[in-house]
């Protein structure tokens, strides 16, 4: 009885979607506010009366959560939090499940950011998922926020030998060498493993040239479904695995509540998301059939002519 | 001389800043001009600021057409600057204005979901470019409208679902794994062949501009 | 339930089992020892009573290709430096300069086996000695011969970059060079740029002005600079038709780049009069606010024309299809390879990548800017050469297993790379 409510909703999405169907069969144009109504439908529905579906991870997925899972314990982990409020519905459960990883394997999590708007973001991991999962873990000790520093790639490219340099203090202004988990960092060769999050300039693609291909230090990411296309040419010989988009963070999520069985609660926003991405998906695949008719149509037209 | 010294500036710090890519007793100075643009572009806020008061003043004196939006745009930017600058609410002078206080509050509370809105238009756009721009129109168009089904199915659970039932050996054919090998690999030929254009097409953008012959950007000689 | 772990990268299980079964075993009769023992006599630490051993083969060599301010330290961990059951709890690296007091420069993790040694001075001479540190005891490795570090003036690693900069950069320069001689070179037609004229005739025709947007980036990025070159001759064509132009932007100082090169495009014109500094606005560096600013200017003044030149984001969409919505002809370019779809699909004419860099010389005609675009063909030529050779050998390698031949393609291969 429970799914009752999606069922109605899908259906009457289905109706409308045949309905101008016919409209487009009779020659009749489907108006751009109409398509924003269905899919305002199809993407609020789902997020109302949610349905989550267990996704099965794909290997470029499997090998970043690999690459976190084998690392031996108290590695570093560089966190580069560039992302801003517009990309945080979908980089953000990245963010979170990947600390929640990192820190779940006992791993040093060090994070920065290049963006202005990323040392918020971080706060909001911070609050979520540090202070939540981990109370017991120590600032400095375990993790350390060391804050945004403006530059963009110039920052890489000074912190790529002299980490100090561009960081001497932490974002609660406590220098750099009395930060604990900071002893015997002097460059970014001294991490185990860097995980850009973003989807922008400056990310991952700075993160590969600047710094993962001279230092050797293996880069995984998690960015914005848009840009992912663009960076799998860096996989796998320039990144350990990437997270593109929704799909890609839902995947992780799955994965890491399979094999974590004391986060079996954690909350999935990634994989709750992925409901209203399905059924604007199919929306838009119906749409295009629709255009697609209406072309057809018309070029018979003008064939008999 | 409004145009020379520019051009100076612009060509000895390009020169150098090669030079301080592949000689390491040049490194420090790549990384100083990096820090000299962000120390001058910190500075340009306030260029950016005051013109931003200046348009919208004017507009509000003279009750120019749709001056009602200049108030919103006024108020918006003098209480975040307030906020910021005065670490209102925060509970002293060195605390950090992300985490606490009115700033943070306006931040989260106002300009994330703002923000958020803006970039769920997206979803919106998308659908609407779709159904104008994909259209077999030819032979190369209907196989990018195949992709683009793919790509679309596979993104979702249902890709999963619908080509679960093919046996280990044709796993390749699976709908999501059939995405993300048009993704990784024609869509990754393409990819990188823009990308090496660009590469090169910066190179040879950066040599104009290094020696001179693009200098549209420096406005004309008033004097 | 403890953390699934994968086995790939992981150690042979038989030898693992080999190493775990004695080392289970000694530690339950370690523990059935001391339970039996409890009460009547005292337990004996058999490890502490040991000696640790010290790190071995410690040596300082100069840092390759630095400015003479590093050293690199590797040795071999201590043998007691074992993963989990390992005694070492960290080793401390000392350093002694000119003969003087050896002071602690690094508390480093164990297994650790390299370290580099930065902020020396080629004027010093440097000594270091290691100490790995257990809970109850310490052992110090040899002191190292003096070293200092050593400048040098060109990072060799990186040969094979600096041939190619040399090559493409030479290139473009003799085409440039070339071109000024006198020699006519052939450039191929771009659409999108073909189309400016007739995109700023058609606003001329409507009376609506013309919207141009150079991106989101500083001046930092080429992307801006070259949109900001293609700016100059649409202001010109402007001031020519007497047209508005607005051009909100999102970084001051394009702001103030803009409004020179406006200027310099009515001056050209012979229009200096007409010139105002409102005809550029600066809006916000917030990506989404400049957004929502820009699509209500396109809304409120419907512009007849739009550009949208320059380095664009996830906004490239919103931007384009709302000027769609407003019926503008739009000519779009980038150099973001994310965003071209959006445009192709939104958008009248979209320069793709490289013809963004090219439009500045192709619409000045002039032939030391057009000798740099044949130029870049050369470089074009090496990377198809490159990939042309290293798939075939790639693919025959695999095919008939030939060992020359995946050493021919690593070969081909490291030609590209550049390490540290």
């Amino acid at each position: 009885m429970g799914n009752i409510g999606p069922i109605i909703v899908l259906a009457l999405i289905a109706a409308g979607l045949v309905w101008l169907l016919l409209r487009a069969l009779k020659g009749q144009e489907v108006d751009r506010r109409v398509i924003f109504a269905f899919i305002l439908v199809s993407v609020a529905a789902p997020l109302l009366m949610p349905v989550t579906f267990k996704a099965k991870p794909t290997p470029i997925v499997r090998a970043l959560f690999d690459a976190i899972d084998e690392l031996p314990e108290g590695s570093r982990v560089l966190l580069s939090f560039d992302f801003d409020p517009p990309m945080s519905p979908e980089v953000q459960p990245m963010a979170d499940v990947i600390t929640r990883h990192v820190l779940a394997k006992k791993h040093q999590a060090i994070c920065m950011t290049l963006w202005a708007t990323g040392q918020a973001q971080f706060n909001i991991t911070m609050n979520d998922v540090i202070k939540t999962d981990f109370p017991n873990l120590v600032e400095g000790v375990d993790w350390v926020n060391m804050g945004y520093k403006a530059g963009n790639e110039g920052v890489l490219n000074v912190i790529r030998t002299d980490f100090k340099k561009m960081f001497p203090t932490d974002a609660n202004s406590i220098p750099f060498d009395s930060i604990p988990i900071l002893r015997g960092v002097r460059s970014c060769g001294d991490f185990d493993l860097i995980i850009s999050l973003g989807g922008g300039r400056p990310g991952l693609k700075e993160w590969v040239l600047f710094v993962g291909d001279p230092t050797g230090v293996p880069i995984g990411a998690g960015v914005a479904a848009v840009v992912a296309p663009q960076l799998y040419p860096y996989y796998p010989r320039q990144l350990v695995g990437l997270l593109g988009g929704v799909k890609g963070a839902s995947e992780y999520e799955s994965h890491f509540r399979d094999n974590y069985e004391q986060y079996r609660d954690m909350p999935t926003p990634a994989m709750v998301m992925m409901g209203p991405q399905t059924v604007a998906h199919i929306v838009i695949m119906a749409f295009i059939v629709i255009g697609n008719v209406l072309f057809f149509l018309a070029r018979r037209k003008e064939g008999q002519s | 001389m409004r145009r020379e010294i520019p051009l100076i500036i612009t060509i000895s710090v390009g020169f150098l800043a090669i030079l301080s890519f592949f000689s390491p007793p040049f490194e420090p100075l790549g990384e100083d001009f990096t820090l000299f643009f962000d120390i001058i572009a910190v500075f340009a806020f306030f260029l950016g600021g005051g013109n931003l008061m200046r348009v919208h003043i004017d507009k509000l004196i003279k009750r120019k057409k749709d001056w009602g939006f200049s108030i919103v745009t006024l108020v918006g930017f003098l209480v975040m600057l307030v906020a910021g600058l005065g670490k209102i609410g925060a509970e002293s002078i060195t605390s950090d204005i992300t985490r606490e206080g009115l700033f943070s509050t306006l931040y989260y509370n106002v300009h994330l979901p703002l923000g958020s809105t803006m970039y769920a238009l997206l979803a919106f756009f998308v659908a609407s470019a779709s159904y104008r721009a994909f259209r077999a129109k030819n032979r190369e168009a209907t196989v990018l409208l195949i992709a683009a089904f793919i790509i679309l199915l596979g993104s979702t659970p249902i890709g999963q679902m619908l080509t679960n039932w093919m046996p280990e050996g044709m796993s390749i054919l699976e709908i999501p794994n059939l995405a993300v090998w048009i993704m990784s690999s024609p869509n990754l030929a393409g990819q990188r062949a823009i990308m090496i254009g660009i590469g090169l097409g910066v190179v040879s953008m950066s040599l104009r501009l290094i020696l001179g012959i693009e200098r549209t950007y420096l406005g004309k000689d008033s004097g | 339930m403890s953390p699934r772990r994968s086995t790939t990268g992981a150690r042979p299980p038989v030898l693992c089992s080999c190493l775990l079964i004695p080392l289970v075993f000694f530690f339950l009769f370690l523990t059935n020892s001391a339970s039996l023992a409890q009460g009547e006599t005292e337990v004996v630490d058999t490890t502490a009573t040991t000696p640790l051993a010290p790190v071995t083969s410690l040596l300082a060599q100069d840092f390759k290709y630095d400015d003479g301010d590093k050293l690199m330290l590797t040795w071999v961990p201590s043998i007691d430096d074992i993963p989990v059951t390992g005694r070492v709890t960290a080793y401390e690296v000392y350093q002694i300069c000119n003969n003087g007091e050896p002071h602690r420069i690094a508390e480093l993790l164990p297994e650790v086996s390299t370290f580099r040694v930065e902020e020396l001075h080629r004027d010093s001479s440097y000594q270091f000695y290691v100490l790995a540190l257990a809970e109850d005891a310490s052992a110090q490795s040899v002191v190292t011969a003096a070293i200092t570090p050593e400048q040098e003036w060109l990072k060799w690693n990186w040969l094979n970059l600096m041939v190619m900069t040399i090559v493409v950069c030479g290139a473009v320069m003799v085409f440039i060079k070339t071109a000024t001689k006198g020699r006519k070179l052939f450039v191929r037609k771009i659409a999108g740029l073909e189309a400016v004229d007739e995109a700023i005739g058609r606003a001329t025709e409507m009376g609506r002005p013309i919207l141009y947007i150079p991106g989101i980036n500083d001046m930092d990025d080429v992307q801006t600079l070259a949109s900001l070159t293609i700016l100059g001759h649409v202001a010109e064509q402007v001031a020519n038709y007497d047209i508005k132009i607005r051009m909100p932007v999102a970084r001051s100082l394009v702001m103030t780049a803009a409004r020179e090169t406006i200027k310099a495009g009515y001056q050209t014109a012979g229009r200096p009069d007409a010139y105002t500094d409102d005809m550029v606005s600066y809006i916000t560096d917030e990506q989404f606010g400049y957004v929502a600013a820009v699509n209500g200017i396109m809304v409120r003044e419907k512009p007849a024309t739009v550009f949208l030149l320059g380095a664009f984001f996830a906004e490239s969409l919103i931007l384009a299809e709302t000027g769609n919505s407003v019926g503008a002809i739009q000519i779009a370019g980038t150099a973001r390879p994310a965003q071209l779809p959006f445009f192709i699909a939104a958008c009248d004419f979209t320069l793709i990548g490289e013809e963004l860099f090219a439009a500045s010389a192709y619409l000045s005609d002039e032939p030391k800017a057009l000798g740099s675009l044949k130029g870049q063909d050369v470089g074009k030529g090496i990377a198809m050469a490159a990939i042309i050779i290293g798939v075939t050998l790639t693919t025959l390698a695999t095919l008939t297993g030939a060992e020359w031949m995946s050493s021919a393609t690593e070969l081909i291969r490291s030609w590209f790379v550049v390490t540290d």
